[in-house]
């Protein structure tokens, strides 16, 4: 396995497979009563986060204690490193000093765990990285996925929103084109971003006629910063031409399935009433977070040399 | 002061028409004698057989942070960079602090180059007081002060208000000066940490459009149009910008343009490591950008070389990608990137790279003894280097105080071995000469 995970390009499509078919193993042990392994005692875990994302953090946490590890939380303030060019370098010196040996990086600035990785020893694993990446939510995303259709293989994918901020985006797109889905990019033109041919990608700006043709409709979190950005003229003309209700639901395909990577603005990207319809997996992409992340740490911590076979779980 | 005959060398010298292979003698700071088979008489002879023989080279953009900012750099570690690079004269950007927009601090700058005799370093001015982009700065007592200030910019930015722009090119015409301007039309590059494009969608980092360079360039052309003014464009990195510069030249402006050895050879594709030591302003361009600008320096329509040597702490490039400040060093590596790439690749002849970086920047700074000819009687402001030397970037022997060099590791081809400072030698085999009678030369 990897030694680190900054970007969902470091995975081939066998080792997404591996992750996903050992977070099956992992799923399980979630539903038990005594929902711990001792497969990373011993070891220690530390979520580095300059950003603050009580839910992503929260994940990896159990996660971690569910293998067993032991777990530190470290909680920077981005704008203090930022501003002041107090030294993001010694924050992980002083990690490595303690000798942790995975850090979970969570940061506003993309390309932070990349510099994390070339500072420490241990392993880093991105927990979202400013617009960039957020890896471990396209794999659990994947998962999510596929307990719903038999293969990625020609699956039609949208995802629809603020793409250009979007560090889910970037993740999801490179992990399901490499799976071999279709993937159609819905947003305003002034929320994709420049130059994205080389995505693979399709690209489109009307949800509706888009919509009829998806097995997926994955719906992007879209934030009040963007209209004083100019970049759309209101929340609430977003939400008419490219919110989720109930009208447009309608539209789908009676299989198809809606996600989103919280936190939702209801009433924006996705109407309340449809958040909560019986194709809307949004609770299930959670629940999966914990297994797909015990999956990867068991993986590039303690199965560096173990046949899967050994996992001592089911 | 030892007389010095340089002999059997290669003098490849654009502005005396001169390429073959002849000695060089030097008595009294000044060429003596130009030929084949020279008395050395008293000199001190030196064996420069098979290497190159050129006048010293010209940098009209280097940044010394003397005064402000001296662990970064100083106008003695610049000046010493500049010898182990073979340049005999820098132009200092005035973007330090105190800022160099009064007659005090570009007297101070040049009087401690002199001190020095390094290297000529040629204080530039800032166009505005304390590069506000408010008020015009005291161009005039610059221009006339013993520093003779020559070159007025604001870079690090552009001036963003076209009509103080203007005032400020008419009013310097008045004293012969030159407009230089970092080409940026802010409301558009704002927030922006690389080039715009596929690289920084996929990097998830914002982005400066090419476009933000090209709307400040045309704008300031227009007003060099209107004006009457010397213009020249500092470090040009987009394909339309040199189109922009080429239709200027060929409307007869008196417009001027260079480029730097980054934008020359490097892309955004560099950024894929999120590696600080490649992020500069205006940013690493996309391939196309750079093989439009390679193909405008071969032609001409971009005039000169300069290096934008842009020395930042190392505290401060171990940053998150976007806490890092822009800016690279370049002056002991430009040789090296622009021999390999442009001069091995084909681009250019060994005339072509002289007269880019020597003859035509010491033609846009003014500056008499620089940049050949080297003759009979002219300072002996020279550089000797092995054209096919390779060598690997070992940032830790730069006699810059900093480190942020995007070729840390790389081989480069073509490497000084003398650099000859009015008739002295200031650098030999990478190392700077202690030998310096500090204020012999001022
Ligand atoms: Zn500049």
């Amino acid at each position: 396995m990897i030694k680190h995970l900054l970007s969902i390009d470091q995975l081939s499509p066998s080792q997404i497979e591996l992750v996903l078919k050992t977070a099956d193993s992992f799923r399980e042990v979630g539903t038990r009563t005594i929902k711990k392994v001792p497969i990373l005692r011993g070891r220690t875990v530390c979520n580095l986060f300059f950003e603050s994302s009580t839910r992503t953090r929260i994940s990896f946490e159990l996660a971690a204690k569910r293998l067993s590890a032991d777990v530190i939380n470290f909680t920077g303030d981005a704008r203090s490193s930022l501003a002041k060019g107090e030294s993001f370098k010694d924050t992980a010196q002083t990690l490595q000093a303690m000798g942790v040996d995975a850090i979970v990086v969570r940061h506003s600035s993309a390309g932070a765990p990349h510099r994390l990785s070339r500072w420490v020893e241990a392993s880093v694993i991105n927990a979202g990285d400013g617009a960039h990446e957020h890896p471990t939510q396209a794999l659990l995303d994947l998962y999510s996925i596929r307990e719903h259709f038999p293969s990625f293989d020609g699956l039609r994918v949208g995802i629809v929103g603020d793409i250009l901020h979007s560090r889910v985006a970037r993740s999801d797109v490179a992990a399901l084109t490499k799976m071999g889905s279709q993937v159609t990019l819905v947003a305003p033109p002034t929320l994709i971003p420049p130059a994205i041919d080389s995505w693979g990608a399709e690209i489109s700006y009307d949800l509706e006629e888009v919509l009829p043709k998806l097995d997926v409709v994955y719906l992007l979190r879209v934030q009040k910063e963007r209209q004083n950005e100019q970049l759309v003229p209101s929340l609430r003309e977003y939400a008419t031409f490219w919110g989720l209700d109930r009208r447009r639901v309608d539209l789908m395909k009676p299989e198809a399935i809606i996600m989103h990577p919280g936190p939702m603005n209801r009433g924006v990207e996705i109407a309340a009433d449809v958040a909560d319809l019986e194709r809307s997996i949004i609770i299930d992409q959670v629940t999966n977070g914990v297994a797909v992340r015990m999956s990867l740490l068991y993986l590039m911590l303690g199965a560096a040399d173990r046949a899967l076979e050994e996992v001592p779980v089911g | 002061m030892a007389d010095i005959l340089l002999r059997g060398g290669r003098l490849v010298d654009p502005a005396g028409e001169a390429d073959a292979t002849c000695d060089v003698l030097i008595s009294g700071g000044r060429i003596e004698a130009v030929g084949t088979g020279l008395d050395p008489g008293r000199a001190e002879v030196i064996d420069v057989d098979g290497a190159i023989v050129a006048p010293g080279f010209v940098d009209t953009h280097v940044h010394l942070r003397e005064p402000g900012r001296e662990d970064e750099e100083t106008i003695a570690s610049g000046s010493a960079a500049a010898v182990l690079g073979g340049y005999t004269a820098i132009c200092a950007m005035p973007n330090t602090d105190p800022v160099c927009d009064n007659a005090a601090v570009a007297e101070k700058v040049a009087a401690t180059g002199s001190f020095l005799g390094l290297t000529q370093v040629i204080p530039a001015g800032s166009l505005t007081q304390g590069l506000q982009g408010k008020h015009l700065a005291a161009i005039g007592e610059m221009a006339t002060c013993n520093a003779r200030v020559r070159l007025f910019t604001d870079d690090g930015h552009g001036v963003q208000d076209a009509r103080l722009l203007r005032r400020a090119m008419e009013y310097l015409k008045g004293f012969g000066a030159i407009c230089a301007e970092h080409c940026d039309d802010e409301s558009l590059s704002e927030g922006g940490h690389m080039h715009e494009g596929e690289y920084s969608s996929r990097l998830g980092l914002r982005g400066q459009p090419a476009e933000a360079e090209e709307l400040a360039l045309a704008r300031d052309i227009v007003l060099a149009r209107l004006t009457g003014a010397r213009f020249h464009a500092l470090h040009v990195s987009t394909a339309r910008s040199v189109a922009i510069i080429r239709q200027a030249k060929a409307d007869g402006l008196p417009v001027t343009a260079e480029a730097t050895p980054h934008h020359l050879t490097l892309t955004d594709a560099c950024l894929v490591d999120y590696d600080t030591n490649f992020k500069v302003n205006p940013p690493l361009r996309s391939p196309h950008d750079v093989e439009v600008l390679r193909a405008g320096l071969a032609d001409g329509t971009i005039d000169n070389i300069a290096t934008d040597h842009a020395p930042h702490a190392a505290q401060e490039k171990e940053a998150e990608f976007e806490a890092a400040p822009p800016g690279l060093i370049g002056l002991e590596t430009a040789l090296g990137v622009i021999m390999g790439e442009l001069v091995e690749g084909g681009l250019l002849t060994l005339g072509d790279m002289v007269r880019r970086m020597s003859t035509t920047p010491a033609r846009i700074l003014g500056l008499e003894g620089q940049g050949g000819p080297v003759v009979p009687g002219a300072w002996a402001n020279l550089v000797v280097f092995d054209p096919g030397a390779r060598w690997t970037v070992d940032p830790g022997k730069f006699a810059s105080r900093c480190r942020n060099c995007p070729w840390a590791g790389k081989e480069l081809v073509g490497r000084v071995l003398l650099t000859v400072f009015q008739g002295r030698v200031v650098g030999r085999d990478g190392q700077v000469s202690t030998a310096a009678p500090l204020g012999a030369f001022a």
